[in-house]
């Protein structure tokens, strides 16, 4: 089954209405012609290097690895790409996918933002018409997001149907791509919905891991032991992991968003709560209940707020290739500080998750083991819900 | 032979077309449908579609949206639905399909569903987001037990792709009117009359189109090529606006009873 495009185990495949069928074949055609081509591999390689700031660092966590008093600590810095996260990567690739299938129509859902802004930027580069839709509540909770999409020129639709959130964005995407899908590229921002999404998303995210793995080989000789990286849609865990995946020695680890804790039912771990079902054009793990409604997802970070998960990490925990764990709030929000004080470097709130498993894991490690965590994004972003989140910890209200 | 396709041939004797009045399960409560489709059946529906309601209707326009959201607000579930269906069955003879979403009925899992189906009386699911490719199991399962899964089709759908559908598909072929979700509109689609003739070249199953169906002017239009008419969203904008039960089923008979009229 696994072999079957579009399919990871029993998971993926292309569940939409008849009309969007059509253009998924389109994609499919288009996409492996188009992305194979060295016209294309130029263009991307050279907008990677030359505007989004690859290759990213990879920096020795000093302070960290010290303090934990295990395993040595690495970061990929996905922060340091344009736009302050590994989000770029697949804008860039999809932006002159659209531009070669002669689409200059560019739709994309957000939820807290940064997928947006990410879309928004690309198409300000490439001359492409962009509408963004975001959920209400997302549009107040991330008014700033808003603006800096609006600065780049793209068209930003609120959504209030449903729970007015990720999900919902993602819903009116549909519905726009639906009724506009003859002139219109839907840039999916990560490794989600109907076939070859799931594919594509992680072919451009890649890069991560393909350089994150030479620059190991490169400073220590070897690679890593451990791979750790946040899973909401799971497009930078897929990144990292993706080019290891072959390396049996190496360990990978998604850190899904516990919440307020698996058993308050209000969190976003669809790997580690989730049923088999359908959702956004894709059989995965999702969070619905015994009747087939998918419910709420819930995190401290709007980035991994979302009730599915990207079908080949499905088939990853399956497979066992890959395990996945979770962190919640309260230890997100510590990571958050940690990496701040520790090494000067303010992490995304779902990057966040990633460090609080690595504090966890680090020292239970021997000292010549080395972990590798992909730092996703910067917090920069984060800041204002920090400071709120700070003031109600201090007057014990939280 | 099923219901549904009995139906169409004893409309095709008389040289009469579908009215196919889809209203959506639960809105705003269980037993209200109930009346409701028991009403537009007296007042001419010839086949009538359930909608099943899901939390994410991702082809649907706001009017069927919030519809959904009404009935999930009253606690509709799938196993509710098919307790309304068995109380219809035993009332009314028209053919009773379902429409929804493929996780809700995925949640009962594919071959339980089927038997639950079949057990009180459904005639037909369609089911939005499940192309054939992916729905072998579930459409077996629904053969196996004499329900049909109806498939749909788009403007969008290429010739031979046309034909696949075509002779997968039982009971009727939905044919979607238009690139977009549902919801009224006042124009019908260009090039609607050359998609259906497109199908009646490859296949003698009854087509009935759907998608932005909304006055009598519009039905007689497509009563012309097509077996039949699938009108939604204008009667659940009528359910809407009348804000109470009682109202809403004499608003939306009326309203049937003149699209039929129109379909004569």
């Amino acid at each position: 089954m696994a072999d079957v495009p579009g399919r990871f185990g029993e998971y993926g495949g292309r569940y939409v209405p008849e009309v969007l069928i059509a253009a998924l074949e389109e994609l499919e055609e288009a996409y492996p012609r188009i992305a194979q081509s060295s016209t294309f591999k130029t263009e991307l390689d050279g907008l990677l290097a030359t505007y989004a700031g690859r290759p990213t660092p990879l920096t020795f966590a000093r302070h960290m690895t010290a303090e934990l008093g295990g395993a040595k600590i690495y970061l990929k810095r996905e922060d340091l790409a344009h736009t302050g996260a590994h989000k770029i990567n697949n804008v860039i690739g999809q932006g002159l996918l659209a531009r070669h299938m002669g689409k200059r129509r560019v739709i994309a859902e957000t939820g807290a933002g940064q997928h947006g802004v990410a879309t928004a930027t690309a198409c300000a580069l490439l001359d492409l018409e962009c509408e963004v839709y975001m959920g209400a509540k997302d549009i107040e909770r991330q008014a700033l997001n808003v603006f800096r999409m609006e600065i780049l020129g793209a068209r930003v639709h609120s959504v209030s149907s449903g729970s007015k959130t990720l999900k919902d964005a993602i819903n009116e995407a549909m519905r726009d791509w639906v009724t506009h899908v003859r002139d219109t590229y839907y840039c999916i921002g990560s490794v989600m919905g109907p076939h070859p999404y799931p594919t594509m998303v992680r072919d451009f995210q890649r890069v991560i891991g393909v350089e994150a793995r030479q620059q190991m080989l490169d400073v220590e000789g070897r690679l890593p032991d451990v791979l750790v990286a946040c899973v909401g849609g799971g497009s930078n865990a897929m990144g990292l992991f993706h080019p290891f995946i072959e390396d049996d020695s190496v360990q990978m680890v998604g850190v899904e968003a516990a919440g307020e804790g698996i058993e308050s039912g209000r969190h976003g771990a669809a790997l580690n709560a989730g049923v088999v079902g359908v959702l956004h054009g894709m059989r995965s793990l999702v969070l619905s209940n015994d009747d087939g409604q998918i419910f709420e997802a819930h995190s401290i970070s709007a980035g991994l707020d979302y009730p599915g998960v990207g079908p080949e990490h499905a088939h990853l925990r399956d497979s066992g290739r890959a395990t996945y764990v979770t962190a919640d709030d309260e230890s997100a929000l510590d990571g958050f500080l940690y990496l701040s004080k520790m090494e000067g470097i303010i992490p995304a709130l779902e990057s966040a998750h990633a460090i609080a498993h690595a504090r966890v894991l680090a020292p239970t490690l021997s000292s010549d083991a080395i972990v590798l965590i992909n730092l996703s994004g910067r917090g920069d972003k984060d800041a204002p819900q920090v400071r709120d989140l700070l003031a109600a910890r201090r007057s014990g209200s939280h | 032979m099923g219901r549904i396709e009995s139906c169409f041939s004893e409309l095709r004797t008389r040289e009469e077309r579908a009215l196919v009045p889809f209203v959506t399960a639960g809105d705003p409560n269980l037993s209200a449908t109930e009346a409701l489709v028991l009403a537009i059946a007296e007042a001419g529906a010839d086949l009538i579609e359930i909608g099943v309601p899901f939390s994410d209707p991702l082809a649907e326009g706001p009017t069927i949206q919030r519809s959904s959201e009404r009935a999930l607000r009253s606690g509709t579930t799938l196993r509710g639905v098919l307790g309304l269906v068995k109380n219809l069955r035993s009332k009314i003879d028209q053919p009773l399909v379902l429409m929804g979403y493929v996780n809700v009925f995925l949640a009962m899992g594919e071959r339980n569903f089927a038997a639950a189906a079949k057990e009180v009386g459904v005639d037909g699911v369609i089911t939005v987001d499940l192309p054939p490719e992916e729905g072998e199991l579930f459409f077996d399962s629904l053969i196996e037990y004499e329900v049909d899964p109806i498939l749909l089709a788009s403007p969008t759908t290429g010739e031979s792709r046309l034909a696949e559908l075509a002779d997968k598909t039982r009971g009727f072929l939905y044919y979607v009117s238009r690139t977009g979700v549902t919801g009224a509109r006042k124009e019908i689609a260009a090039g609607l009359e050359e998609a259906v003739s497109m199908i009646r070249r490859i296949s003698d199953v009854p087509v009935c189109v759907g998608f932005g169906i909304s006055t009598p002017e519009q039905i007689a239009e497509i009563g012309r090529f097509a077996d039949g008419a699938v009108v939604g969203s204008a009667l659940v904008d009528l359910i809407e606006a009348a804000e109470t039960p009682g109202p809403a089923v004499v608003a939306a008979s009326e309203f049937v009873a003149k699209l039929k009229h129109a379909l004569r």
